[in-house]
C-alpha cells in the first residue's frame, strides 16, 4: 500500500535540518547519514550524501533526476561477486 | 486489412480484438476508443466505413500515446533509471527482476533462457 497523501513524502527530519543549514550557509559538504529511507527532496540537489549501506558510506552526488527517489536506492546493500568458476 | 497508427493492420476480427494489435491499446481502452467513436464494439473491422476510421483514429491520436511514442517513453524512463545509478536502474542493467522478485529460482523472463553450468554440483545430504 502506499503511503497516505496526507502525511506527504518522508524526509528524515534531521537530514533535512542539516541540508538546509548548509543551504543557509551556502556551503556543502558530505551528510553521513542512515536515513535510507528517506526520500530526496528537491532541497537536496547538488549535496553529497554518504548513505549507509550497512557496512560503510557510500557517497551520493544527488542530481535533479533523483528527487522523489530515495537515498537507499543509490547505496546497494548487497555485493554479487558472480558464481563458481573453477580457479578461485 | 486496414491501417491504424502507422504499421499496425488488424484485421477480420471484432473492432474490440483489433485495436489490441496495436501497441498501447488493450481490451479496456479499445472499448474506450469504440464508445467515443460511436462506433458498436461488435462490428468487425472489415465492416466500419470510412467515417469511423476516421473517428477511431482521431480518438486515438487525441486521447493515448501508442506504438513508436509509447516505446519511446518506456525507454526514456528505463533510461533515467539506469543513468542515475538507482537499484532498479542497476536491476535494469543487468537484467535481473526490478521489483524484488526471488531470482533463486524461475525469474527466467528477465534472465533469458538458462545457462547450464557444466559440473554443478547437486546438494548432498
Amino acid at each position: 500500500m502506499s503511503r497516505s497523501l496526507k502525511k506527504g513524502p518522508f524526509i528524515a527530519y534531521k537530514l533535512e535540518r542539516k541540508v538546509l543549514a548548509q543551504n543557509e550557509a551556502g556551503k556543502k559538504s558530505v551528510i553521513k547519514t542512515w536515513a535510507r529511507a528517506s526520500v530526496i527532496s528537491p532541497d537536496f540537489v547538488g549535496h553529497t550524501i554518504a548513505v549507509h549501506n550497512g557496512n560503510k558510506f557510500i557517497p551520493v552526488y544527488v542530481t535533479e533526476n533523483m528527487v522523489g527517489h530515495k537515498l537507499g536506492e543509490f547505496a546497494p546493500t548487497r555485493t554479487f561477486r558472480g558464481h563458481g568458476g573453477n580457479k578461485r | 486489412m486496414a491501417r491504424i497508427v502507422g504499421v499496425d493492420i488488424p484485421d477480420n476480427k471484432r473492432g474490440e480484438v483489433a485495436l489490441t494489435y496495436v501497441y498501447g491499446i488493450g481490451r479496456s481502452r479499445a472499448r474506450y476508443i469504440l464508445e467515443q467513436a460511436g462506433v458498436s464494439v461488435d462490428q468487425k473491422v472489415a465492416e466500419w466505413d470510412d467515417d469511423q476510421f476516421a473517428a477511431i483514429r482521431k480518438v486515438i491520436s487525441e486521447s493515448f500515446k501508442v506504438e513508436g511514442e509509447l516505446r519511446s517513453e518506456n525507454q526514456l524512463n528505463i533510461k533515467r533509471l539506469m543513468d542515475i545509478g538507482c537499484y532498479r536502474g542497476i536491476r535494469h542493467r543487468i537484467g535481473l527482476p526490478v521489483r524484488g522478485q526471488s531470482t533463486k529460482n524461475n525469474a527466467r523472463t528477465r534472465k533469458g533462457k538458462k545457462k547450464t553450468v557444466a559440473n554443478k554440483k547437486k546438494a548432498t545430504k
